[in-house]
């Protein structure tokens, strides 16, 4: 491999294979063993993520989002974790009846991470020269003295200005926004298949942000990897996923083409969000707020877990549970009144 | 909205440094962190002054100051005329039934032991004068039933109630002692988005019906722009740029604000691929050691020698209807989005 040059676009990122799913989650189940009882935290997820797709989760605290992006990767604790049911799909290969062994040459190699907080993701007492130098050690076994080289290379790729001076610099006398490239370096630095972002611009100033994510737009550009946003703001969402799944109370409620659910979402929680914004043309105005309160995943109702706030409640969501219908050659929402929803108003 | 009359709330020049110190035994100054930097605006009855700005721009240190809680270093902040810079605790304790702050955190901003009657009522154990004992339930129950929350909860704990409900005890708290002006130190910041709009609605009626006038500190530029009358920018403990909501967001003069606005994303698919940013490169230079003259020119695409040399004052500019800081403002209609 020539590692002087960015890495080549692999194989995976072109020709046909471009309508398969990298990635396929199905009907996945996630709960928590607590004192207080069991916590429902997923409860029948399912998504696809294609190749250089930009797939955005959104959802509040609470949704479900993370656990499912923890359950892909395979680093939840379990117990108290526990996956009673589903399937997560790589290349057709259900991860979650890999070994141990196995998992652990797809995590970082073909699937890796980055999170919120990239101050705690990082060891305080390592350089950040050696952690990601690290990664080409541990996995494709290079010299030392290699893997430094290499990371400085990365690091001039996610633009840490004067890379090879800074390489034995802690983390902690880096900004957060610097800190967020490092992670980046890190997550791209095997060139991974897919790369899931758990809320990674959430600690960071909106200038730092944009900085962010026009690093990810153009490190996917590059390597043609599918991301997974997982995020709460509509706004980022917004600039740029392609495709939207909308989670609450652990369960996909809404999922569409980025612009089908800004212009007319199917969803009524979905529908109240977008109206809470605050926006140049609402100023002055009482904002639309969602009533209530997010479920308690401790217990969940029986049926649509969005209910008890729902403007559009008949006495049939509360009892019945809500399949996500099929709602358009690309769309579902999870509401048996998507008609009504579509055709707009609070209900 | 509508604000009235002199300014309720006069802040001159204001200017917190922290020092630097090095040595165990004999601790010497070493230099400042200056974190609020000659800062000067006014607040009238029943308005909202929106700060802006970005973490380490000394918007909180500036709340600190304003409620007497920092003392400063120079500079005058008179609250109905009555000077609280480097006024004596005893004179302070009156003041401050006049301002009172809600925090950003609904977690750690209220104590887990005591009962949320215990808290909304603690102000009155600091000022007995404002309820007479008797009273207090009566009015703790009125408090929690004015911001939405139950008032036969009034012997439950914080961690009974919701980030969002939790937040409503931080303002019933705040209002209490029957306040003119609140400084709100990102009051929605740590709220799920389906929750926020209900807080700030809160916000609002409160301050209609009320009249009280809000000091509203926030990251977030479309609150912001929501709930404020005038909007001040911060930069680096300076005040770079100042005045109505619709000139701050419709026609911002400072490159700084202008490459604020158009960072932040927009909820809206349709266009982003016309939409073009300013990106501004690398991180804001340390309040340890501010860059001379415009703090802003290391970043700036406009800087010219002269910004190295003059500090531009926060005044009108020509072509320009709002106070901002910068040799060469020049409005830009932010909505056309033209860079």
């Amino acid at each position: 491999m020539n590692v002087t040059s960015t890495p080549p676009l692999p194989a995976w990122g072109m020709g046909g294979a471009e309508n398969e799913p990298l990635l396929t989650v199905e009907d996945l189940h996630v709960e928590f063993a607590t004192r207080q009882g069991v916590v429902k935290a997923v409860n029948g997820v399912s998504y696809a993520l294609r190749p250089g797709e930009t797939l955005a989760v959104l959802g509040e605290s609470g949704s479900g989002k993370s656990v499912t992006a923890q359950a892909i990767m395979g680093i939840l604790d379990t117990p108290p974790a526990r996956i009673p049911k589903g399937r997560v799909r790589f290349r057709g290969t259900d991860l979650l009846r890999l070994s141990e062994d196995a998992r652990t040459q797809i995590r970082g190699r073909r699937i890796s991470m980055i999170f919120q907080d990239a101050l705690s993701a990082l060891n305080p007492v390592f350089t950040v020269g050696s952690q990601i130098g690290e990664m080409f050690q541990v996995h494709e076994g290079v010299s030392r003295r290699e893997a430094e080289r290499r990371a400085v290379e990365l690091m001039d790729r996610v633009r840490i200005p004067g890379a090879r001076q800074r390489l034995h610099d802690y983390p902690h006398q880096f900004s957060g926004g610097m800190r967020q490239r490092i992670m980046i370096a890190m997550a791209i630095a095997l060139g991974p298949e897919v790369l899931i972002a758990d809320e990674p611009t959430t600690a960071l100033d909106v200038t730092v942000q944009a900085q962010i994510m026009e690093l990810l737009a153009e490190v996917q550009r590059e390597s043609g990897m599918g991301l997974i946003l997982i995020t709460h703001d509509l706004g980022v969402v917004a600039d740029v996923a392609d495709k939207i799944v909308v989670m609450y109370g652990g369960r996909v409620v809404e999922n569409a083409p980025v612009r089908d659910i800004y212009r007319n979402p199917a969803h009524p929680y979905t529908r109240g969000l977008l109206e809470s914004v605050p926006r140049a043309d609402r100023k002055g105005r009482e904002l639309y707020a969602i009533a209530g309160m997010p479920p308690d995943l401790l217990d969940m109702p029986p049926g649509c877990a969005f209910a008890p706030r729902c403007p559009y409640r008949q006495d049939n969501c509360v009892t019945e549970p809500v399949p996500l219908y099929r709602i358009g050659a690309t769309r579902g929402s999870a509401c048996h009144y998507w008609r009504e929803v579509l055709d707009g108003g609070h209900g | 909205m509508a604000a009235t009359g002199s300014p309720i709330l006069e802040v001159r020049d204001l200017v917190k440094h922290f020092p630097m110190t090095q040595g165990v035994l004999v601790r010497k100054q070493i230099g400042a962190i200056r974190a609020v930097d000659g800062v000067s605006f006014d607040l009238r009855r029943g308005e909202t002054l929106g700060i802006v700005g970005e973490s380490g721009c000394g918007k909180s240190t500036l709340a600190k100051l304003l409620m007497g809680l920092e003392r400063p270093t120079s500079g005058s902040v008179r609250i109905k005329g009555r000077e609280i810079a480097g006024a004596r605790e005893s004179e302070l304790k009156g003041v401050r039934r006049t301002i009172q702050l809600v925090m950003q955190d609904p977690y750690t901003s209220l104590n887990p032991r005591m009962t949320v009657g215990d808290i909304v009522g603690e102000p009155y154990e600091i000022h007995p004068g404002a309820a007479p004992k008797g009273d207090r339930r009566r009015r703790v129950q009125a408090l929690l039933e004015m911001v939405g929350l139950n008032p036969d909860h009034i012997n439950r704990y914080p961690h009974q109630f919701s980030g969002g409900q939790r937040q409503r005890i931080g303002i019933a708290r705040g209002l209490a002692l029957q306040p003119e002006i609140i400084v709100c130190d990102e009051p929605v910041s740590a709220l799920d988005v389906s929750i926020q709009a209900q807080v700030i609605n809160l916000l609002a009626r409160l301050q209609r019906e009320l009249g009280l006038a809000y000091v509203f500190i926030a990251h977030d530029l479309s609150v912001v722009r929501h709930i404020s009358d005038r909007v001040g920018v911060m930069y680096l403990g300076k005040m770079v740029e100042l005045g109505g909501d619709a000139e701050i967001y419709g026609q911002p003069a400072h490159p700084y604000t202008q490459e604020l606005l158009s960072a932040a994303p927009v909820p809206d698919p349709d266009g982003r691929e016309r939409r073009r940013r300013i990106v501004l490169q690398g991180d804001p230079p340390s309040p340890a050691n501010p860059p001379s003259g415009c703090r802003f020119r290391t970043r700036c695409w406009k800087a010219q020698e002269i910004c190295a040399q003059q500090e531009p004052p926060l005044q009108l500019r020509p072509g320009t209807w709002h106070e901002s800081a910068c040799h060469f403002a020049e409005v830009y209609d932010i909505m056309r989005r033209p860079f």
